[in-house]
């Protein structure tokens, strides 16, 4: 059983100079990894299906928005295949018409909405009017869109009044989309947003904060220069009074509500933060507590070894406890790729008695992300040596440009990856949420018999690779 | 495999032990026609009975496994050596490479696999580990990192085409011929036409990193 093969395994690892092909890639597999094992399986698929056949009267009625071929929604993708249009072409049509009137970006939204994507059988407007604070918030957004309304008909600045409400609504629609969409879209919009949310939080370079004080600095100075330019009177500024009244009687009516809102935002962020915090404990303690329990237990005959594996247990334990340290991870005792596979390598030989053959090309300095992967890698390479039955696992590490790849294969007995219950950690937790956490995929090939091949592969933007001449 | 049924193999190895262990797993699948734990006897006896396949310890006291590379393959370069190791440092295994075996394994092989690999080398093919398709893709990338620093004397030489790369990955990776061939959807035979072409590459490339690997193993 395959699954979640991406297209370059066939043609071995790309050596792709571009980066962005490569983000490419990695989205669209993480969105198919994550299609095949999560709730959006094969009976939603057929049942799709034989919906689309049933009726279709309506031209418009089977649309699908394509899952491939999309820069946004997969709207036009979609309409193309549809209607037999080149793509291209209804992308310029639409990015023209938008700019001219505004309406077309509020279509588009609200196709968005409606139209499900091609492999899913429910639009994302179904989940969202049972989603009462995504409601709420949208329809906290058309009180600002009336008050930019008036603020703009006060100023005369009539094409933006034309574009900008269709546009204002459409932004609260989209709000309504991100709330609502199914896991593998939030996965692709989250790649595809992520670079743009970046200027804005905490962990930002130098230039990006340049960048947004000149964008800041421009347009403040744009909208001073349209002020002046079509008010050359005071008088004529006098309308901009009446208007400030009206925003501050709806920021007296609304302004409550506004705040109580942003406050739910904030709990609610603060849960998914302490949500993904326990995830990463769980991750923690099914590779280090877990995974020691379970050698205990197939070692019961030898006291000897329970009494050493407890021992360490509680060693790791006591420094994650009282040292911060966390269990099962690569710490700070190794600080380059190679050296954190050869303590992996030791690790796992030294615990488990199989033998680990390592291979690596390449060497870089060690990120976080890559010690996502090492993490990653050896609770593949424990499962190996744990489940596979084979008395050797092979690790083989490249370090490329702009990404690290790490496989990890035996020649055990294999497993079906569709039938691993989902409440087990190792797969879900320690490795698929871990790279994930730090943008990496991972693709699992298995088949009864012919053994297991988990591959790893981590972007590296960090550093890029120093070769060293002696690899190990 | 067009060679007898029976290959006729010689052991150059220092270790009783391991020659015992060696004769045992290979069994009456091969003849082992002589044994030698010297390189000076190692050649003699050679030369003398003529093996389709020797089992080359790199590590020899007396010069090393290059050393009965070099006292045999001018006089009968039919000989097909197959270097063994267990030190996996790319200056051994290059080096003897490089003096002319057809193939590198580790010594912790498994019979079958030994056996296997026998054969391959004895088909004239050449045989690679995981290791050493690593150390051949490390080489390998190198310049195309930090510009080409060979002498140029045939630029064909000095890089792997993007297929040989393919199949390289693959073998790092743990596969065998028969997965690499499945995985790329080619035969077995083109997979070992691409690995002889890369061994030949490895002799003759004169890459900065595989000359420095050769030469640095000779003045030890």
């Amino acid at each position: 059983m395959v699954m979640g093969v991406p297209a370059r395994d066939h043609r071995g690892i790309p050596k792709s100079n571009d980066p962005s092909t490569t983000t490419k890639t990695t989205a669209a597999e993480t969105s198919l990894d994550s299609c095949t094992s999560g709730p959006w399986s094969r009976n939603r698929w057929e049942g799709s299906w034989s919906h689309g056949r049933r009726r279709r009267h309506h031209p418009l009625q089977g649309l699908r928005r394509s899952s491939e071929n999309r820069v946004l929604a997969g709207i036009c993708g979609g309409l193309a295949q549809r209607t037999g249009i080149d793509v291209t072409l209804l992308r310029i049509g639409f990015v023209a018409l938008g700019l001219m009137s505004g309406f077309p970006v509020l279509i588009y939204a609200a196709m968005w909405l409606v139209v499900p994507l091609d492999k899913e059988t429910t639009n994302i407007f179904s989940r969202a009017v049972n989603d009462r604070r995504g409601l709420r918030l949208f329809i906290a957004v058309i009180p600002v869109v009336v008050v930019a309304q008036i603020v703009i008909s006060l100023l005369h600045i009539g094409f933006i009044g034309i574009v900008g409400w269709p546009v204002f609504l459409a932004a609260g629609l989209t709000i309504l989309i991100w709330r609502n969409a199914s896991e593998p879209e939030r996965v692709w919009i989250n790649d595809d947003v992520a670079p743009m949310l970046s200027l804005g939080t905490e962990r930002q370079g130098r230039a990006k904060l340049m960048l947004r004080a000149g964008a800041g600095v421009l347009l403040g100075a744009g909208g001073i220069v349209v002020l002046i330019i079509g008010h050359t009177t005071a008088a004529a500024l006098r309308p901009i009074g009446g208007a400030l009244l009206i925003i501050a009687a709806i920021v007296v009516i609304f302004g409550p509500w506004w705040v109580s809102l942003v406050r739910d935002l904030m709990s609610e962020r603060q849960a998914r933060a302490l949500a993904e915090e326990r995830a990463q404990m769980a991750a923690h303690v099914h590779d280090s507590v877990l995974q020691t329990l379970a050698l205990i237990q197939r070692s019961s005959d030898d006291p000897r070894q329970v009494v050493r594996l407890a021992r360490g247990q509680e060693r790791e334990l006591r420094a994650w406890l009282f040292e911060g340290r966390p269990p099962g991870t690569i710490g700070d005792e190794a600080t380059t790729l190679s050296e954190g596979v050869g303590l992996l390598q030791r690790q796992v030989e030294d615990d488990h008695g199989v033998t680990v053959q390592v291979v690596m090309v390449g060497e870089c300095a060690l990120t976080d992300g890559l010690r996502a992967l090492l993490d990653a890698a050896r609770e593949a390479t424990v499962n190996a040596a744990k489940w596979s039955g084979a008395p050797q696992v092979s690790l083989y590490a490249e370090v490329e440009r702009d990404v690290v790849m790490l496989f990890v294969r035996d020649r055990g007995r294999g497993f079906d990856p569709d039938r691993v219950p989902s409440d087990r950690q190792g797969i879900a937790q320690s490795i698929r949420a871990r790279m994930a956490r730090y943008g990496g995929t991972v693709a699992i090939r298995s088949s009864s018999g012919e053994g297991t091949e988990v591959e790893l592969s981590m972007p590296n933007s960090a550093a890029s690779p120093e070769r060293t001449p002696a690899s190990r | 495999m067009s060679e007898p049924a029976r290959p006729r193999i010689f052991l150059v190895e220092d270790h009783a032990v391991f020659r015992a262990g060696v004769r045992a797993e290979l069994g009456d699948a091969v003849e082992v026609v002589g044994e030698a734990d010297e390189v000076g006897p190692a050649i003699e006896m050679i030369n003398e009975r003529v093996p389709h396949v020797v089992l080359l310890d790199v590590h020899l006291p007396g010069g090393g496994g290059q050393a009965v590379l070099r006292g045999v393959l001018p006089l009968h370069p039919g000989v097909r050596f197959l270097a063994l190791s267990v030190s996996d440092a790319p200056e051994d295994v290059i080096a003897v490479i490089r003096a002319g075996a057809r193939g590198y394994i580790t010594k912790t092989i498994s019979g079958g696999e030994l056996l296997q690999a026998v054969y391959r080398v004895g088909a004239g093919d050449a045989v690679f580990s995981p290791r050493l398709a690593g150390f051949v893709l490390d080489a390998f990338s190198q310049g195309t990192a930090t510009g080409t620093v060979t002498s140029g004397r045939d630029p064909e030489l000095d890089q792997l085409s993007p297929r040989e790369g393919q199949v390289l990955r693959l073998i790092a990776r743990g596969y065998t011929y028969k997965e690499v061939a499945r995985d790329l959807t080619i035969s077995v035979k083109t997979v070992e036409s691409h690995v002889s072409s890369v061994l030949r590459k490895l002799q003759l490339s004169t890459r900065h990193e595989l000359t420095r690997w050769a030469t640095d193993r000779r003045l030890v």
